[in-house]
């Protein structure tokens, strides 16, 4: 596209007529070429005023472009205003240009038998020489177990990699707190393992809302992890013998969960960290710390770089590369109240989609139902507790209302309420699985009892997981193998505890140092919370965006894990696309750039998209609001929670369509942020990621609004059983919706992308 | 509860700091450490004063942002917890608590209570590593048999979050725990072995590049360490550096 | 290898250890005054006139001395260097021992000590031998240390710098075992062994004085 902004005078009488004392205003005009061939000119004012004999018609040859000569007294300022007021023309006919490009979506799946599309587009891809790769910038955007996988990778194979972290260090990110394991087809217990099984779990536990042809990929590569990651000295657990040990998680039949006690993601995290850091030291890691990407810059349609904000100093900084790699994680802050760390947020990805980028299914999101419930309005995060629990504890309310009125008031105590005045619900409606029921069920379930007023903590959002018949069952085993008298009860109690402690000492432990209670005494209280987002970035079988050279890896993308995520599954799906996908793909996208040479980063495309960043700070800097960030952030949750939460319906999506918009206008009437924008400023910090998710809370609703059907983590009440079961409709929602942006975000247009399955056949995801 | 707090305020690295009093009141005994100060910064907010600056992440104890020294100890008076899990009902109605950041010499002030521990990553980057190839070509996984006892302690060493509280604890600021625990992590391992000389005097000399004092055996730092890591691996790094000097 | 902080520390262990085993023998020969004046004498004689004693050992042993106290000084000021700024609150009591985090006071009061016993001892020992030069008198000895332990004040004094000594060895001893990277099943044995042997000899040397003092008075 022809663009051409220049300033010029507005002469409004010949120009011989004036005199070089004359005071004239000074606009920018802007040619735009039209299909017809022809240029319409489009001026614009700027309001600020110049002599005659002050301008320099020869401004354009100069470098600075300053059209106002130094004698004048004010010519800098002038100047500056002139130079923000054609950045702002710019960037308004560039906005208008950025939705055009999106071709209909192209996953870009290779053909071939399903087994084969790895290794025969591995094949296929082109290959970028080592002399090249050294010309060439990739900028990563986050450091967790894709992002630091990736940094390392990339920078081995020769490419500069600029890394960047918010975080003071790379290895602080969220990927550190996953505790469980991850999940590898090794089938070292010979337990009848293999790709195809963990393929096939993973494709059933996503409601088969997932891409085929990425999760066969996915547990190709699984295997390949855990060589990497224990060459790399990575200490799992291990047994007696030496080899590896493994244990077995949710939903699957087989132990195919590597682990390292109860800090799996921390040690992955570190391996991966190692990994940077030898790179790092060699100088193929530029290492950003304490940044936070602010924008992506896009130069003749490709992504070219990055506005990042130094955390410490404020400064807005310019960064350009080849390609950008968006590995920033999932948003479930977006719900205030998650177990993702504080910093946890959707900005970078968010930017991404604004400029371009479909976000895909952004209201698939997994709720846990096992955390330490919210105890008060303060509360900043949610914590917690191993699924594992749920195979010896009972989970129940009271049966009368009054009954749980009292506990709540601290009147009764729990232990003291009789059997027959309990309701152990999850066995009555599922009596099959009982508390064995998958997280979404259990955790619905959880909801819908507290939403009737049964809830047992202060606030009413809690319900009991007791281990007493756990304890006394464990006791009389333990009594009868060791030829005790199982009749006496302190006995087999103390016995009971032992092994209980044995299990999940660590858990009880924890559990104690927050809520103060001794849960081998009373039960525990547990509330579910969210804490993983299926939804993402939409990426083709390649993991890039919609934008040219802009990818997407781990959590940030939608790719693997369709409408539901089995455990273990995460970490696996991190480290896979960051080692061992990305590397391959990404040199064909950048076999076009040899010859490109360095990015500039002082093309008015940064300079554009800086300014209005610096704009946009300003604005928040300078409010005159009353309310600090986190009031509305507390709000949003709230809305989002209620309405987009555990289940949904037509009208609570509605309604927070709306209440979104109107919080969001609020927030930027009434937003206060006290303190220096030139300093280490959490609360700005904090306000612009707020900022981006009240806009994505919207795009939340529209998408859960549009899917009608239940999947996975996606329960819309009005699509369900008579027995309550999630009604899945293959017929009409079998697809990925991917959401282009539209200002008003209501309006944002839907793109799908349909779901073949060739391997494997659609059923109904039973637990009955 | 009503608590009185004794807070280091700094504008920044160059700015000097002092103690600034605060009150603050309403506190539930059953809010974090940091949820406290989440509601003392809201205060400050409203009276548009400057937030406390402070880190902190994932407010589970993992990630090793938080970095408080409360009380005259770094994440509190209890032991084998951080900062973000230390709560409230540890304090009495009416407590004066004092909050210093970090201190040393290797962690400067960046604003507040937020220090800069960037020298821990350096250290790292100096040879905290496996020089192997990320191609996913490597061994199979279960090639090397490893004893569990080596694997189990290669694994305590490694579940240090690098939160700097041995070196805030240390009252020569020495960072002798951190290292120790890095190298003992990969010596311990058969992989890492292969370059384990190189590994301990990089390092080491790393250490004693960014200013951290030395160690005397005082101690402090195992007992401080919100992950229990033992003083064993400090002997354990102080064996290794010798034997790596005399082999080179 | 001994620029670096791990360097020192070890070389202030050996250095330590040296010291001990010096001072395990000093005491070893003292003891003996206690019951029998001719052994002590005889012992005293042979480090005194022994030429690898008095111009290899001797010698190594100031070297010894001077290289810990000026490595102790050293490291004192970088240590505290390593911490521009001090906190306003500082609990070392709730994670370390006390004796621990002041070795440096504890290293004065015995370096002050070491001035008050070259004072009494061994500047009168070098006058008498290689100044003045008089004739050997194998059986001085006793009578020289008994003479010294008269002054109830030196007494108090010696007794007073022993306790020091102590607190210096209890942390120094245990501490030296970590620094040379003793940990294996008998740490906890040798730690032990460390506090003991660290308590029991300066106890003793103060046995010794207050022995001679109280012999003097009830004689």
């Amino acid at each position: 596209m022809n663009k051409k902004i220049t300033y010029s005078l507005n002469y409004r009488k010949p120009k011989n007529e004036y005199s070089s004392d004359d005071e004239l205003t000074v606009c920018v005009r802007y040619y735009q070429k039209l299909d017809n061939g022809k240029n319409k000119v489009v001026k614009k004012s700027t309001g600020i005023k110049c002599k005659l004999k002050d301008w320099d018609s020869d401004w354009h040859k100069a470098d600075n472009r300053h059209p106002i000569k130094a004698s004048d007294s004010d010519y800098l300022e002038k100047n500056r205003i002139l130079k923000n007021k054609s950045v702002d023309l710019h960037s308004l006919i560039k906005d208008r240009n950025v939705s055009k490009n999106i071709s209909p979506l192209n996953s870009k799946v290779p053909k071939g038998p399903l087994d084969l599309k790895w290794s025969t587009h591995k094949n296929n891809v082109r290959l970028v020489s080592p002399a090249n790769k050294r010309n060439i910038d990739i900028i990563v955007v986050g450091t967790g177990l894709a992002g630091g996988s990736a940094c390392a990778t990339l920078a081995e194979q020769g490419y500069n990699v600029k890394a960047f972290c918010f975080q003071d260090s790379s290895r602080r990110a969220h990927s550190i707190a996953a505790q469980g394991g991850i999940n590898a087809a090794k089938n070292y217990q010979g337990d009848g393992d293999s790709v195809y099984r963990l393929f096939y779990d993973t494709i059933k536990g996503g409601d088969y809302r997932s891409r085929e042809a990425n999760v066969h990929r996915l547990a190709e590569v699984s295997s390949s992890i855990i060589d990497q990651c224990v060459a790399q000295g990575v200490p799992f657990a291990r047994e007696y013998g030496g080899l590896l040990d493994n244990r077995s998680f949710g939903g699957v039949l087989v132990s195919r969960t590597f682990y390292a006690k109860g800090q799996t993601g921390q040690q992955l995290l570190l391996g991966a960290y190692s990994a940077m850091n030898r790179q790092v030291a060699r100088g193929k890691i530029q290492m950003n710390t304490r940044h936070e990407m602010m924008d992506i810059v896009i130069v003749d349609g490709k992504a070219r770089g990055i506005i990042t904000r130094n955390l410490i100093t404020g400064e807005i900084e310019k960064h350009s590369a080849h390609a950008v790699v968006l590995a920033s994680g999932g948003y479930g802050n977006l719900f205030y109240l998650s177990t993702n760390a504080m910093g946890s947020n959707v900005s970078a990805a968010w930017k991404v989609h604004k400029k371009g980028a479909l976000f895909a299914n952004p209201s698939f999101t997994q709720i846990h139902p096992t955390c330490i419930p919210v105890s008060g309005d303060y509360q900043s995060k949610l914590t917690l507790m191993s699924e594992s629990l749920r195979n010896d504890g009972r989970i129940w309310v009271p049966k009368k209302i009054e009954d749980a009125k009292k506990i709540r008031n601290g009147e009764l105590r729990p232990v003291d309420l009789n059997e027959n005045d309990r309701d152990y619900y999850l066995e009555r409606r599922y009596p099959a699985f009982g508390n064995l029921v998958p997280r979404d069920v259990a955790s619905r379930a959880a909801k819908e009892r507290c939403d009737a007023g049964y809830g047992v903590n202060k606030t009413g959002e809690a319900v009991f997981l007791d281990f007493s018949s756990a304890i006394i069952r464990y006791g009389k085993e333990k009594a009868l193998v060791k030829g005790l008298d199982i009749e006496d009860f302190e006995l087999v109690k103390s016995l009971g505890k032992g092994v209980i402690k044995a299990k999940y000492g660590n858990l009880f432990q924890m559990y104690e140092k927050i809520v103060d209670e001794n849960p081998y005494e009373t039960p525990m209280m547990i509330y579910p919370a969210v804490h993983y987002t299926m939804g993402g970035l939409w990426v083709d079988y390649n993991l890039m965006t919609t934008i040219p050279g802009c990818y997407a890896i781990g959590e940030a993308n939608f790719s693997d894990h369709g409408a539901n995520r089995l455990g273990a599954s995460a970490l696996m799906q991190g480290l896979a696309d960051g080692y061992f996908v990305l590397p391959n793909t990404i040199n064909d996208y950048l076999a076009d750039d040899i010859k490109t040479g360095p990015i500039s980063s002082d093309s008015p495309e940064f300079n554009i998209a800086k300014n209005r960043i610096e704009e946009k700070i300003n604005k928040i800097m300078t409010n005159k609001g009353s309310k600090s960030v986190d009031y509305f952030h507390k709000i949003l949750g709230k809305i989002i929670w209620n309405n987009c939460g555990m289940s949904r319906n037509k009208k609570d999506l509605n309604s927070a369509i709306k209440e979104i918009q109107k919080l969001r206008k609020e927030f930027y009437k009434s937003v206060k942020v006290t303190g220096d924008q030139f300093s280490f400023n959490e609360s700005l910090a904090k306000a612009l990621r707020v900022a981006d998710f009240l806009e994505l809370g919207e795009l939340f609703a529209v998408d859960a609004l549009s899917r009608n059907e239940s999947c996975g983590g996606h329960f819309r009440e009005e699509y369900q059983t008579k027995e309550g079961e999630a009604l899945r409709n293959d017929d009409d929602y079998r697809f990925v919706s991917a959401w282009e942006y539209n200002e008003n975000i209501e309006q944002s247009k839907l793109h799908r992308e349909h779901l073949d399955f060739e391997s494997v056949e659609l059923k109904n995801r039973s637990y009955k | 509860m009503k608590l009185f707090l004794k807070i280091w305020r700094q504008k920044n690295n160059q700015a000097k700091g002092k103690i600034v009093d605060y009150e603050i009141d309403e506190i539930s005994p059953d809010m974090s450490f940091l949820e406290m100060m989440d509601v003392l910064n809201e205060k400050i907010i409203e009276e548009d004063g400057d937030p406390v600056a402070f880190d902190h992440d994932c407010r589970e104890g993992i990630c090793g942002s938080c970095s408080m020294f409360i009380n005259g100890e770094p994440h509190g008076p209890d032991k084998l917890i951080t900062t973000c899990q230390l709560h409230m009902r540890r304090f009495k109605d009416g407590d004066t608590i004092y909050i210093e950041p970090f201190r040393a010499k290797a962690f400067p002030i960046i604003k507040d209570l937020v220090v800069d521990r960037s020298a821990f990553d350096r250290i790292q980057q100096s040879g905290g590593f496996i020089s192997i190839n990320t191609s996913g070509n490597t061994l199979d996984a279960n090639t090397i048999p490893i004893e569990k006892e080596y694997a189990d302690k290669a694994f305590d060493a490694a579940t240090c979050i690098g939160c700097g509280a041995c070196v805030a604890s240390c009252k020569n600021s020495s960072a002798m725990l951190f290292v120790s625990a890095k190298v003992s992590q990969f010596s311990l391992l058969p992989q890492g072995r292969v370059e384990a000389t190189d590994r301990v005097i990089n390092m080491v000399n790393q250490m004693d590049e960014e200013g951290f004092g030395n160690c005397t055996n005082t101690g402090a730092c195992h007992v401080e360490c919100p992950k229990g890591i033992s003083l064993d691996y400090i002997a354990k790094l102080n064996r290794e550096y010798v034997k790596a000097n005399l082999k080179k | 290898m001994f620029n670096s902080s791990i360097g020192r520390k070890v070389a202030m262990a050996l250095s330590g250890v040296f010291l001990i085993v010096f001072l395990a023998q000093h005491f070893l020969i003292n003891i003996t005054s206690v019951f029998s004046e001719e052994i002590f004498n005889l012992l005293s004689h042979f480090m005194g006139n022994n030429p690898l004693v008095q111009f290899v050992l001797q010698p190594i042993l100031i070297a010894g001395v001077l290289f810990h106290f000026i490595m102790g000084f050293v490291l004192d000021w970088q240590n505290r260097k390593a911490r521009p700024v001090s906190y306003a609150m500082y609990k070392g009591s709730k994670n370390s021992m006390f004796v621990s985090r002041n070795m440096i006071i504890s290293g004065i009061v015995v370096l002050s000590f070491l001035g008050l016993h070259f004072y009494d001892f061994w500047i009168p020992e070098m006058d008498y031998k290689y100044i003045k030069s008089l004739p050997e008198d194998p059986n001085r000895y006793y009578k020289e240390l008994v003479h010294r332990f008269e002054n109830p004040y030196r007494v108090g004094l010696y007794c007073f710098s022993f306790v020091f000594l102590a607190l210096h060895l209890v942390h120094g001893l245990s501490s030296s075992t970590q620094s040379l990277g003793t940990n294996n099943k008998y740490s906890e044995i040798i730690k032990k062994i460390s506090y003991i042997f660290g308590i029991s000899i300066p106890l003793g040397f103060c046995f010794i004085a207050l022995f001679h003092f109280i012999t003097f008075y009830n004689t």
